[in-house]
């Protein structure tokens, strides 16, 4: 009987119980014996040279322990935040990397940008005190966007990199596109804007240092997506402690979507500084600080081309992109709009050419990394709006121009021109499957309806491809990643008969206890409360790499079937000598070891008490206990696909958009647990609606002041901005390179979502003649739009 | 400047001598130790914060803690039966995965158990309206609408159970 708790199963979450009940564990939480804490003292200006820091008024204030500054960290040798990855320019030369310290020395460069640290007994002590530090700032001229760091007579942001310009990288076979164009019958183009979003995980981020004066321990407890590396970053090169004598903590973390995953100045400040005073110090930021100092996402600014024959078959792609990198390089930052965004061009196309420039370059604004998705709803964005526009100058249905450029399914394995070689995935099915959930057929219908009443109908259509389960090492090495990517597993048996998984994926929503511990039920057969998941303490765990990129159970599921492989070959060995039988006649299913051909069998339950209870083990060949480790490195990244299509209205009297239909159709290969991958998308959609609709980090171009910063300016999607959604998926094209055949689903709702929307936004709109509109579309945009486009109002 | 600040919370009388300036969410988090309501925002508008006063949900980090001398507060960690048993709003939430991350959700469930005292039958336009002031960046808001209707359904259920009895 298949086990009620096992792969397939939507079973309830675990870690739901103490949610609901108030008693997660999240950093802000703990609290130490003696703690102290700690306010940053922050620049105000985008960018200045830093004259002077008096800290004596804010040290004869109540409760203040002790004022720190970048002087106080140099001196202590305290090194600059490395970066994780290294992109080549096309002449060759190395990526600029200027040095990005936890508190800045004589020069800020965005706002937020952190000069000092107030220590206190009490955090509003800490917080008036911080008010009382004196910084002589020199104003310096400011370049506040990525399209000002290029114009000539930008300032710049940093010395040593001319033009502000980090790096300058290309993709592709430039000589075959242009000859394809040369030849091309028809071109579409377009140019794009894809906003610079703010993550806004709800939990802000926080962390708590503590020393140990009689081991010479250090613990950080942190708000991470990845502890293990923030252990290698901050130890090896921030505060040069030895991974033996730091510990470092990601306990209950509140949402990431990839702003969790960096390592960040705070982090090393606290370690810093507990030792320096003797006392646990804890710092947690107010939503305020998280607007101005988490890692943004996206900030892209585009132009594409698509050129075609005469039938609209797609015969090659040709894209330059400027992205924003802010002003320091955050962690991941240089492979987001390359490696994790050009790769992806292609999409579901069968393009056979492409070529892709990206200059990214340094602004004085905060530092732009991963955001959910990550490069891909970026490269998405752009295909699918593009693909729309090509539909308009040929004059053809915009599922019928998709059909003809996918790659087919028989097709697979399939090398696109842009490095990446797709697995499985039948992209015509996906667009199969949704075109009923949104009764296509009678969307024309539908639009008159509409227009009959005075309202503007739109439906747009995004079929994306990721990649995901990031990454195999020996790729990630070629491509400049500065660590393999793989993932690690234990699985302790217990004598009798419970089992502990250490994992090094992090779960900061996703339910890995749930369904990690589904994965060991279905293996052993046991139930599924006998399974602990253990996971986000490097004392605890493997050297693990931790979650994102929809990697979790890709690679760390996968580890875990590799452990649990080995755990099985030990048990079959311990079943043999138990049962006095030959190693080969031992029979495994479920978690029993039958003897074949026999009644004699034993549950897994039995070996693993004799595993640590022996008397008579052949100690040559056999060793006691049952406690298996696995590293897993994929051979090849997974490629979620599928197609979203959304349908809404618009009224072009207010501009306001309304979401009637959205479905989801998605293949993410086997599904564990269908509750938790539906919530997955349920949730990346929204997110991807946000940045159509509703989302925008603005800052000024003059100043480099940030605009919104707080959910007063900063418009979050709220319960009543969304609808409910059609959410299908199917399993027939399992990846094919890791043991469960998972692929992903983390970021898939927030790659499909802009794009489908905008081309409905953009559809609703084609009969004013309007082709393209950057996001978000707010009903003020909307709305002037129409105006603009319509001669008789603009005349008014 | 300090003063004594005295409430029920979760049913035990407590008192606390604390800054004026204490906020309610602080008084909870900090000197009572029920870390369960949390802060999400700045500007009172993510609800990570909604606890019940006097029955009535109330954002936390927008009161101080004096405001509520006296009242009878209720926190998530209050909100289960004393046996364990979790409330239905609770239950209806995990039944339908109406949270991933859980930082939100003691503020939701909070918001949701009052919206459904104020509309015992919501529909899921009253659900998505009602729950406004409360930001999830996680679930989309599509499983929390479906926890909430049933939690309603259940809420009223377990009303009229014991009228059933009678
Ligand atoms: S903490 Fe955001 S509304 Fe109270
Ligand atoms: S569950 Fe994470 S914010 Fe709502």
């Amino acid at each position: 009987m298949a086990n009620p708790n096992g792969i397939g199963a939507s079973v309830r979450r675990r870690e739901d119980q103490r949610f609901l009940t108030g008693r997660g564990n999240y950093t802000d939480d703990f609290k130490r014996p003696n703690m102290t804490h700690a306010v940053h003292v922050r620049s105000p200006y985008a960018h200045a040279r830093v004259l002077g820091i008096d800290p004596a008024d804010a040290l004869a204030m109540p409760g203040v322990v002790a004022v720190l500054t970048g002087a106080d960290m140099e001196a202590d040798k305290v090194g600059s935040l490395p970066c994780g990855w290294q992109i080549h320019s096309k002449d060759g030369s190395p990526m600029k990397e200027p040095p990005h310290y936890p508190l800045a020395r004589d020069r800020v460069r965005y706002v937020g940008d952190a000069v000092a640290v107030v220590i206190a007994e009490t955090r509003e002590q800490a917080r008036d005190a911080a008010e009382m530090v004196v910084v002589d700032y020199e104003e310096l001229p400011a370049v506040g966007s990525s399209t000002r760091a290029i114009d000539g007579a930008a300032t710049l942001v940093h010395d040593d990199a001319p033009g502000n310009v980090c790096y300058d990288w290309h993709l592709g076979d430039k000589a075959a596109v242009d000859a394809a164009f040369a030849q091309a019958a028809h071109v579409a183009r377009i140019d794009l804007v894809n906003q610079r979003l703010v993550p806004n995980a709800m939990e802000p981020r926080a962390a708590l240092g503590e020393y140990d004066a009689s081991s010479g321990e250090y613990t950080l407890t942190t708000t991470s997506q990845n502890p293990h590396v923030i252990r290698l970053l901050m130890g090896a090169f921030v505060l040069g402690i030895p991974e033996h004598k730091l510990r470092v903590v990601a306990p209950d973390v509140g949402g990431g979507f990839g702003s969790k995953i960096f390592h960040y100045g705070e982090e090393a400040v606290v370690t810093w500084a507990a030792r320096k005073i003797g006392r646990p110090v804890k710092w947690t930021a107010d939503r305020s600080e998280s607007f101005l100092t988490d890692a943004h996402g996206r900030d892209h600014v585009s132009h594409a081309e698509m050129a075609m024959d005469a039938d609209g078959n797609f015969l090659a792609l040709r894209v330059s992109t400027l992205a924003n990198m802010g002003a320091y390089l955050s962690t991941f930052a240089p492979s987001i709009p390359t490696y994790l965004y050009a790769t992806l061009l292609a999409g579901q196309y069968k393009t056979p050419a492409i070529y892709a420039e990206v200059k990214a370059v340094f602004t004085n604004t905060s530092p732009v990394d991963a955001y959910r998705g990550a490069g891909r709803p970026e490269a998405c964005y752009l295909i699918e709006r593009l693909v729309d526009v090509a539909a308009g100058v040929m004059g053809m249905d915009k599922t019928e121009i998709r059909r003809r450029n996918f790659v087919p399914a028989d097709a697979m394995p399939y090398q696109t021109p842009v490095a990446l070689q797709y697995d499985t995935g039948d992209f015509a099915k996906n667009l199969d499957i949704a075109l009923p959930l949104v009764d296509y057929p009678g969307f024309q219908q539908r639009r008159a309806e509409s227009k009959a009443r005075g309202k503007l109908r739109g439906i747009g259509f995004a079929t994306y491809i990721e990649a995901c389960g990031i990454a195999p090492s020996n790729v990630a090495g070629a491509l400049g990643a500065r660590a393999g990517l793989y993932e690690c597993a234990e699985v302790r048996f217990h004598p009798t008969g419970s089992v502990t998984v250490f994992t090094g994926s992090h779960s900061h929503g996703q339910g890995h206890e749930t369904t990690f511990a589904q994965i060991v039920a279905e293996r052993f057969g046991v139930p599924i409360e006998n399974v602990e998941i253990v996971h986000g303490d490097t004392n605890k765990i493997p050297f693990g790499m931790g979650t994102y990129g929809s990697r979790s159970l890709a690679v760390g599921g996968s580890a875990l079937v590799k452990a649990m492989d080995k755990v099985e070959r030990k048990a079959k060995k311990i079943a043999a000598h138990m049962l006095e039988a030959a190693e080969t006649d031992i029979e495994v299913k479920d978690g029993r070891f039958t003897v074949a051909g026999t009644d004699k069998s034993l549950g897994i339950g039995d070996i693993a008490l004799q595993a640590y209870v022996p008397h008579n083990f052949p100690l040559d060949e056999l060793e006691p206990g049952l406690d298996e480790q696995a590293f897993y490195d994929p051979k090849n990244f997974t490629y979620p696909n599928g197609c979203h299509v959304c349908e809404l209205e618009i009224d072009p009297d207010t501009g306001v958009t309304t979401i009637v239909n959205f479905a989801a159709v998605d293949d993410f290969g086997n599904v564990i647990n269908p509750l938790i991958v539906e919530g997955q998308v349920h949730g990346g959609l929204v997110q991807g609606i946000g940045q159509a609709l509703y989302e925008n980090c603005v800052y000024d171009e003059e100043s480099g002041q940030l605009v919104t910063g707080s959910y007063m300016d900063y418009c979050m999607p709220r319960a009543d901005d969304v609808p409910s959604f059609t959410v299908r998926y199917h399993e027939d094209q399992p990846c094919t390179h890791n043991p469960l055949g998972v692929k992903g689903c983390g970021e898939a709702g927030t790659i499909g979502a802009a794009a489908a929307v905008m081309n409905a936004v953009v559809d609703a709109l084609s009969d004013y003649g309007i082709t393209h509109m950057d996001m978000p579309a707010t009903p003020e945009k909307v709305w002037r739009t129409i105006r603009d486009a319509t001669p008789a109002l603009a005349a008014e | 400047m300090s003063c004594t600040v005295s409430m029920t919370v979760n049913g035990k009388t407590v008192s606390r001598e604390v800054e004026e300036r204490t906020l309610l969410v602080a008084f909870l988090r900090e000197h009572l130790g029920l870390t369960g309501t949390h802060v999400g925002c700045d500007t009172s508008q993510c609800g990570a914060c909604v606890v019940h006063v006097d029955g009535r949900s109330v954002k936390s980090c927008t009161t101080l803690a004096i405001q509520a001398d006296g009242a009878t507060v209720t926190t998530i960690e209050g909100l289960a039966a004393a046996d364990g048993t979790l409330h239905p709003m609770q239950a209806a939430f995990r039944e339908h995965h109406g949270l991933q991350c859980g930082f939100c959700t003691p503020g939701m469930v909070m918001s949701a158990v009052d919206l459904v005292r104020e509309n015992p039958n919501p529909t899921e336009a009253d659900i998505r309206e009602g729950l406004e002031g409360n930001i999830c960046r996680c679930t989309g808001y599509h499983n929390i609408v479906k926890a909430v209707k049933a939690g309603a359904d259940a809420m009223q259920g377990a009303q009229a159970a014991p009228v059933a009895a009678e």
